[in-house]
């Protein structure tokens, strides 16, 4: 039986296996490429896996629930544009001191909509859609009302969320 | 005797009438539940859906109307009993038979103007349907005696009448045009009158038709939305524009501070309709803008006035922020494909398209500082959205440059181990 | 290293590492032309390792609620150092898996490593194929996205199919009627716990198996061998083929970090139980040949409804599957080549059915 070996192997105990009867320097060469190569690859992989286990300085609360502002921010009668996942929302204090949360994507052509203080109302520059304050559209060309959202005071925050699936 | 009935039913030729009047009665009885009961009979239906063409009205047709519904019969428009078969079409039973076209709205105006008798089936159906008719164009000719204008039925149908809300009715909001056009639209019918018959082809290359059959809004205007429905009549040259602004609020706003509100109502020219036409309105384009061939600028302005300067400004200042919207655009989407997350900056990138849009209805007020400042806070977000793409492209070379480092590093593995493995087993050879 | 040396002694003194590990030194890998094929199973091996490590590290940010678990993936391909290489790597080592893990039981199966006495073995094997399908199945809902969320409804629909436990079946699998938040849940559950779980155990039992028979060698060889023992061509498994599979496991880590780099996994977007079946749902690749069996039978056959005839086809099909060793007649000539070219003909009918999936229809 034909058994390939590697010279004459050392017991177990040696990690590093030793190889006999081959040039010493092309040896030596042959590890330093050997070692360097392995360092540096594991130094590769290691290196991202690193980075990765620090949490990045941003901790999301995820899509559904975001902090749109903080309490005193608004005036009473005033609103504000946030980014609620990768949608504007728009965030409003209305003259009773209630929080209202709306998608601010007009449905009709998707222009961003505002609130109009004097009026109460909700509206969209483009093309003169108007809603009420629970996101029904009472005038102008969009077709359905906005997606209302719920809001609630925690602490000194306002957080915003989608309506909770069922 | 004792017993009267007894002896009765005792004696045989006492019987036997007594079965036969109970079998007489009995068959008679069975006659009528087979025919409907008297109140149900409609014997106009009887003959009448047995009849050919234009005399032809079957159950099936009326019992779609909605007067039928409500408990009216022939006999509330027609006159006559249709419970008989004798007195149906009995004029002492106020039979009137076929109603002439000039008495038709006068005809149904007998209930649909009384307000007390349509309070009765629906109280909030309006009832200025006859008077409106008769302002009308339709209503004004009738009135002079050419019956080949629209009558009531001619719109609404005869005996099939359906309630508006029913999609199949001809006079449902996607249905209108279609009605309209079956007279406007016939060169033949319309030779005596004066007026283009390319109305309906024109409103079915439009917008409007796109919004209310492709995308389903049925608030988007059909025939009746501008010229009224009843009160059907063109409006006038200085009315068009307060139609139009019905809905387009805002253009109508900013038009009537521009200078070309005073020269239209001066030229006798309609607001709105002299750039973007009455029934084919099409979608926009810049080219209908600025001095260049295809703009409806060139119209009345002459080469190099004042005028079409300022229109050329407008268009150039849209036309930069499009062209910048579009690269911006294109560099996220690289990114994105090469796989980068621009969600973000796509998103920012959705608000330069709205003060685009916005742009143009602000064009309406031909002043070129007033659209460039819409156009300044549209570039201003594109110009961000172009910088967060490019620095997504960046981070994309990035992780390539890293790639290669680890590539390299995982080749000088490779081929060392390939060496160590050849170099040990070759000593064995 | 000598500086290794006094650990190895003090673990040695304790564990007698020495007789545990006499047995590695020993093992030894037949050399013959077909050697090559023996790299797949340690690279189902490496590639399984690479799954648990990426997955270990998903784990860190990943949210299992329908809510949050689109926007947890997003927010580690986007937000997280190296999220995007970690997420990518899992999702490219995953279908790379699949394929060596077919790969490999093919291999098996017409170098006929199966024979007595590998039987178990052939097996634990097969187990860990569908494991590893399973794994593939409850991995692709995890991001919530559109196409995940359809095929997992188009799937479990076909499960439901399976005729008596179909409904019940369905059910489980759904936590529910229908695909929905509870769906995911159940679906982490069994792709972070109960599948990892299972597939230690048979993976334990796979590998003490093949180390305590040895590596087979295809019957005509064997026979060579035994007529002339001077024929036979072995190499240590340590060093020699160990540092060969070492360069293959390298191979296999340029190739996922290229994957990753260059093809980067899609995110697609978030899923919507209202919105309409998007055109064009399929399955992963590894399930396209079943999908376009599946649709390619005639609604009725007989009496039968086509569906669920197809199913029970792939369930007896699996089932001869784990039987080949039993079914392997031991005559060398006909009966041996009538499961070879059976073989050859579910390969070609897998390939044939995956790529006519993907042509335009």
């Amino acid at each position: 039986m034909r058994t390939t070996d590697i010279g004459d192997v050392q017991p177990l105990h040696d990690s590093l296996v030793q190889i006999d009867g081959v040039n010493p320097k092309r040896r030596r060469v042959l590890k330093g490429i050997l070692g360097a190569g392995i360092v540096a690859s594991l130094g590769s992989f290691l290196y991202p896996v690193l980075r990765y286990l620090v949490p990045p300085p941003v901790a999301d609360l995820g899509g559904d629930t975001v902090v749109a502002g903080r309490v005193g921010e608004l005036q009473p009668n005033s609103s504000k544009i946030f980014r609620f996942g990768s949608r504007p929302g728009l965030l409003i204090r209305t003259a009773n001191d209630e929080y209202r949360a709306l998608s601010a994507t007009c449905t009709h052509l998707g222009c961003t909509v505002q609130y109009k203080p004097d009026q109460h109302r909700i509206w969209c520059a483009c093309h003169n859609g108007m809603f009420d304050l629970a996101g029904r559209n009472i005038s102008g060309p969009p077709p359905r009302p906005l997606e209302v959202f719920d809001v609630h005071v925690q602490g000194d925050e306002l957080v915003v969320s989608r309506k909770r699936e069922a | 005797m004792r017993n009267p009935v007894r002896n009765a039913l005792m004696n045989g030729s006492i019987r036997r009438s007594l079965l036969t009047i109970a079998v007489s009665l009995f068959v008679c009885s069975l006659a009528f539940a087979a025919e409907p009961a008297p109140a149900n009979k409609n014997s106009c239906l009887d003959c009448h859906s047995l009849l050919e063409e234009n005399l032809k009205v079957t159950p099936e047709q009326f019992a779609q109307d909605v007067h039928a519904g409500k408990g009216l019969t022939c006999a509330s428009c027609h006159g006559g009993d249709p419970n008989s078969d004798d007195k149906a079409m009995d004029k002492s039973a106020g039979f009137v038979g076929h109603i002439r076209r000039a008495q038709i709205p006068a005809l149904c105006g007998k209930c649909h103007a009384d307000a007390a008798y349509i309070r009765r089936f629906n109280p909030s159906l309006r009832t200025d349907q006859l008077p409106q008719y008769l302002t009308s164009v339709h209503g004004k000719k009738l009135a002079q005696g050419d019956e080949k204008v629209a009558v009531c039925t001619d719109c609404h149908g005869l005996h099939g009448i359906r309630a508006i809300s029913d999609t199949q009715s001809s006079v449902h909001p996607l249905n209108v045009a279609k009605t309209c056009s079956r007279c406007h639209a016939d060169r033949e019918y319309m030779k005596s009158y004066s007026i283009p018959t390319d109305q309906f082809a024109g409103y079915s290359a439009s917008v409007h038709q796109e919004a209310l059959t492709v995308r389903g809004d049925l608030s988007a205007p059909t025939c009746t939305t501008c010229h009224g429905n009843h009160g059907a009549s063109p409006p006038g040259v200085a009315s068009v524009e307060n139609v139009c602004s019905t809905c387009h609020a805002l253009q109508a706003q900013l038009f009537d501070t521009s200078p070309h509100k005073v020269a239209f109502a001066a030229a006798g020219q309609p607001g709105c309709v002299t750039c973007h036409s009455n029934h084919r309105i099409i979608r926009p384009t810049d080219a209908l803008l600025g001095p260049g061939p295809g703009s409806v600028c060139s119209n009345c302005h002459s080469p190099g006035d004042a005028g079409l300067q300022a229109a050329g400004q407008i268009r150039t200042s849209l036309e930069a922020l499009d062209t910048k919207i579009g690269s911006s655009d294109q560099i996220l989407k690289r990114a994105a494909s090469s796989g980068m997350e621009v969600s973000d900056a796509q998103l920012e990138l959705g608000h330069a398209k709205d003060s685009s849009t916005k742009a143009r209805v602000t064009l309406h007020s031909f002043d070129p500082k007033l659209v460039q400042k819409d156009v300044e806070a549209g570039t201003k977000i594109t110009d961000q959205a172009y910088q967060a793409g490019v620095q997504a492209m960046h981070e994309r070379d990035y992780r390539r440059m890293g790639l290669g480092v680890s590539l390299a590093a995982i080749l000088a593995v490779l081929i060392g181990l390939k060496l160590w493995i050849s170099d040990s087993e070759k000593k064995h050879d | 290293m000598s500086t290794l040396a006094p650990v190895r002694r003090w673990l040695d003194e304790r564990l007698s590492l020495d007789d545990l590990t006499a047995p590695l030194r020993k093992k030894t890998v037949p050399v013959h032309r077909l050697t090559y094929w023996y790299f797949l199973g340690g690279m189902t091996l490496f590639l399984f390792v690479v799954q648990v490590c990426t997955g270990m590290l998903l784990l860190l940010y990943y949210r299992p609620t329908a809510n949050e678990a689109f926007e947890s993936v997003q927010y580690i391909t986007t937000k997280v150092q190296f999220g995007w290489l970690v997420r990518s790597i899992h999702s490219w080592s995953a279908n790379l898996m699949v394929f060596t893990a077919f790969a490999h039981m093919f291999s098996v199966f017409f170098l006929k490593a199966y024979r007595k006495p590998r039987e178990l073995t052939w097996l634990t094997g097969v187990l860990l194929l569908f494991l590893t399908l399973a794994f593939g199945f409850s991995g692709y809902l995890l991001p919530w996205n559109t196409l995940a969320f359809f095929a997992t409804k188009v799937g479990t629909e076909v499960a439901g199919q399976v005729p008596l436990i179909g409904k019940p079946l369905l059910v489980f699998l759904r936590g529910g009627e229908d695909v929905t938040g509870a769906t995911l849940t159940r679906f982490f559950g069994f792709h972070v716990a109960v599948l990892p779980g299972i597939a230690t155990m048979l993976l334990l039992t796979h590998l003490l198996l093949v180390q305590f028979f040895g590596i087979s060698v295809p019957p005509k060889l064997e026979d060579e061998w035994a007529e002339n023992p001077s024929k036979r061509r072995e190499m240590k498994f340590f060093p020699n083929f160990a540092l060969r599979e070492l360069m293959a496991w390298y191979l296999a880590l340029a190739a996922l970090g290229s994957l990753a780099a260059l093809w980067p996994w899609e995110l697609g977007t978030k899923a919507d139980a209202f919105a309409s079946a998007p055109a064009g749902i399929r399955p992963e690749w590894y399930f396209m040949f079943m999908f376009e069996t599946l649709k390619l039978i005639p609604s009725k056959i007989l009496f039968i409804d086509g569906e669920v005839l197809g199913i029970l086809a792939f369930g007896f099909g699996g089932l001869l599957l784990l039987a080949v060793p039993f079914i392997e007649i031991r005559t060398r000539r006909l009966g041996s080549w009538l499961l070879t070219g059976a073989g050859a003909l579910v390969i070609a009918y897998i390939a044939t059915m995956t790529i006519y999936g993907y042509l335009p229809k």
